[in-house]
């Protein structure tokens, strides 16, 4: 799958992109149709709309036939990169290969094609199914309920804020701070500050980790939660968590965590054992289903018993004959979240996934994610600079400390890595490592494609040392070269024109 | 070269004052590590703000990062310019790109809180990586 440059050539005269695919509007051809309507057989009544309701000619309308849109799009889909192509190392945000059982599940008549507003009795398989799912999060987790309302990671955060803040409002006082590590997920204050809260940021100590010192200096009568993300975004586990805890709930305050790296300790560790008070997953990550970002996604939210209360509403409730039913009748819940029950579909997958794999097999996942993680660290370790060595999980974060002596960075390595045929991994994030390169492999990837990504990243840590310029003028093979992101973003071009 | 007419903040914004009037950007190896600057937001003239409070925002191709003031204050004054034209902070961080201009609150701050360029370039040298 890899494209090689190794001749100078390649890099003096690149051979420039044959396949452009131009935009549909410039498929366009004058009076092509996709489709025959028969003659209009009734009498034309040009005055039957009012004027102000008749639309005029549309400039520039796309006039294409039907096979010039299967091909324009068949043509566009195969310079797309997706994790059915190759491996999609995103750091944080990665995907993992989505088992076709769990598609063909979610296609199921009974769940495809029912509809929200049917009552409780129609759909008594759905709302099974929404039980289930919480049942098996909540062994997972360690924790009394958990709502399977939200529809993306973020969205489950703000959900187990709100669920803090209406916690702390109804003993008195709802407090102004949540603490959040400078290793946390980017989304984590976002979330918080959207639920009204300022934000004030931990410093990490040197392994990447929180102190407790540090953490016990901040925690005032002010401060609602801790939000802290474990792993965190080095992959680092933070294994004075206990601790953490005792700490906030002294004080009176909660503990946050942001599970999206649920993947790397499910079957292993239960975030209630280690006295969590809310925790949200990407079901995406650990349990395969589509990725938030291209959606839809589904984030669900654990909580310790203090919080149940305050859950969403409606819960699924399963009566003593057996049946389901929505209950509303949670006086102090934060409400609705969400429309109808979230993203139910996603929850078939979900559900799907974690009964085919089982207990054993779900904490296979985690132990191969995290074999993967440092497979990849031990071969690379050599040829990339690991900012913090301790011990790492799921992910693991080099940084480009090596390469910037040649006047080679992060983003550049990345363009590189395109030209031999695999989507980069994520880069500058985390913000606490200097020109980050964030990857995480997932268990779903063979060896052999662990070897292939490093021997290309090896190959180009050479290149930066023995042709610089090369990678820095990358990527040479891609459909279109290095964009320039600042013009785009400063100046972007949102409509075509002629 | 830094400037050895300002002070500097860790967080890498430098104020220079005259009489009392601050004039606080962010320093050169600060647009460096941003990258290519596409949108700064500020703070509205006559905000009231203390040492560390948060200034504004900056967003550049890699990432949106905070701006902090370096010392407490009233916003006396924008840089308008920067709306069209975010690159003045990567083309000129120390002249066309500043940012705020404000009236110092304590200029005791100036010194008790900031560097110098010197103990800046030392700073910089020992955090970069």
């Amino acid at each position: 799958m890899t494209t090689i440059l190794e001749s100078d050539a390649a890099t003096t005269a690149v051979p420039q992109s044959t396949n452009r695919e131009g935009l549909i509007f410039e498929h366009s051809k004058r009076g092509r149709r996709g489709y025959q309507l028969p003659d209009l057989d009734v009498p034309e009544d040009a005055e039957a709309l009012p004027a102000s309701l008749r639309r005029g000619e549309i400039v520039d309308e796309v006039e294409v036939s039907e096979v010039d849109v299967i091909r324009h799009f068949t043509r566009l889909s195969k310079l797309n990169v997706s994790i059915d192509a190759g491996l999609y190392p995103l750091g944080s945000c990665t995907m993992k290969h989505n088992p076709r059982l769990n598609e063909e599940l979610a296609r199921t008549p009974g769940f495809a094609l029912s509809h929200p507003l049917q009552p409780d009795h129609q759909v008594q398989g759905n709302l099974a199914l929404i039980w289930h799912i919480e049942q098996t999060l909540k062994e997972i987790f360690g924790l009394p309920r958990v709502t399977m309302q939200p529809v993306a990671g973020a969205h489950g955060e703000l959900t187990g804020i709100l669920m803090v803040h209406k916690a702390l409002a109804k003993s008195g006082n709802a407090r102004k701070y949540i603490l959040i590590p400078d290793s946390a997920h980017g989304t984590n204050p976002a979330s918080a500050a959207f639920a009204g809260y300022q934000i004030k940021e931990l410093k990490s100590n040197n392994r990447g980790t929180v102190d407790i010192d540090t953490l016990a200096a901040a925690v005032t009568e002010d401060v609602a939660a801790l939000m802290i993300t474990v792993p965190n975004t080095l992959g680092v586990f933070e294994t004075d968590i206990k601790r953490f805890a005792e700490i906030l709930h002294d004080k009176g305050a909660y503990l946050y965590c942001d599970g999206a790296n649920l993947n790397s300790f499910v079957g292993i560790a239960r975030p209630g054992d280690m006295g969590i008070d809310v925790i949200h997953s990407n079901l995406h990550k650990t349990f395969s289903t589509p990725h938030g970002g291209g959606g839809p996604g589904a984030g669900p939210v654990g909580v310790s018993e203090r919080l149940v209360p305050f859950l969403p509403t409606p819960t699924v409730e399963k009566r003593e004959d057996g049946t389901f039913y929505l209950d509303h009748g949670h006086p102090d819940s934060i409400g609705r979240v969400r429309a109808f029950n979230g993203n139910f579909n996603v929850l078939v997958r979900a559900l799907t996934y974690m009964r085919s794999m089982g207990p054993d097999g779900l904490r296979r996942i985690a132990q191969i994610a995290v074999l993967n993680a440092n497979y990849i660290r031990a071969r690379l370790r050599g040829s990339y600079h690991l900012p913090y060595d301790a011990p790492s999980l799921h992910e693991v974060v080099f940084s480009d400390k090596l390469q910037t002596p040649k006047d080679v960075h992060t983003l550049d390595i990345a363009k590189r890595l395109m030209d031999y045929g695999f989507h980069p991994p994520t880069i500058y994030f985390p913000l606490i490592v200097a020109g980050a390169l964030m990857i995480e492999p997932t268990e779903s990837e063979p060896k052999e494609e662990l070897d292939a990504f490093c021997d290309a990243m090896i190959a180009i840590a050479r290149e930066c040392e023995e042709r610089p310029e090369l990678v820095r003028s990358a990527p040479h093979t891609t459909p279109v070269r290095r964009l320039d992101e600042a013009r785009a973003a400063r100046q972007p071009v949102l409509r075509w024109k002629r | 070269m830094t400037p050895e007419d300002s002070r500097y903040a860790k967080s890498h914004e430098y104020i220079n004052v005259e009489g009392e009037v601050g004039t606080i950007g962010i320093t050169e190896y600060a647009q460096k590590e941003l990258g290519d600057v596409v949108f700064v937001e500020l703070p509205q003239v006559g905000t009231q703000l203390e040492a560390g409070d948060e200034l504004g925002s900056i967003e550049s191709v890699k990432a949106v990062s905070e701006l902090f003031a370096p010392v407490g204050g009233e916003v006396i004054e924008v840089n308008e310019r920067l709306a069209e034209k975010p690159e003045l902070i990567n083309t000129d961080p120390y002249g066309d790109g500043w940012m705020v201009r404000i009236k110092v609150a304590d200029l005791s701050e100036v010194d008790e809180l900031l560097m110098t360029a010197e103990e800046y370039d030392e700073y910089v040298e020992t955090e970069s990586h």
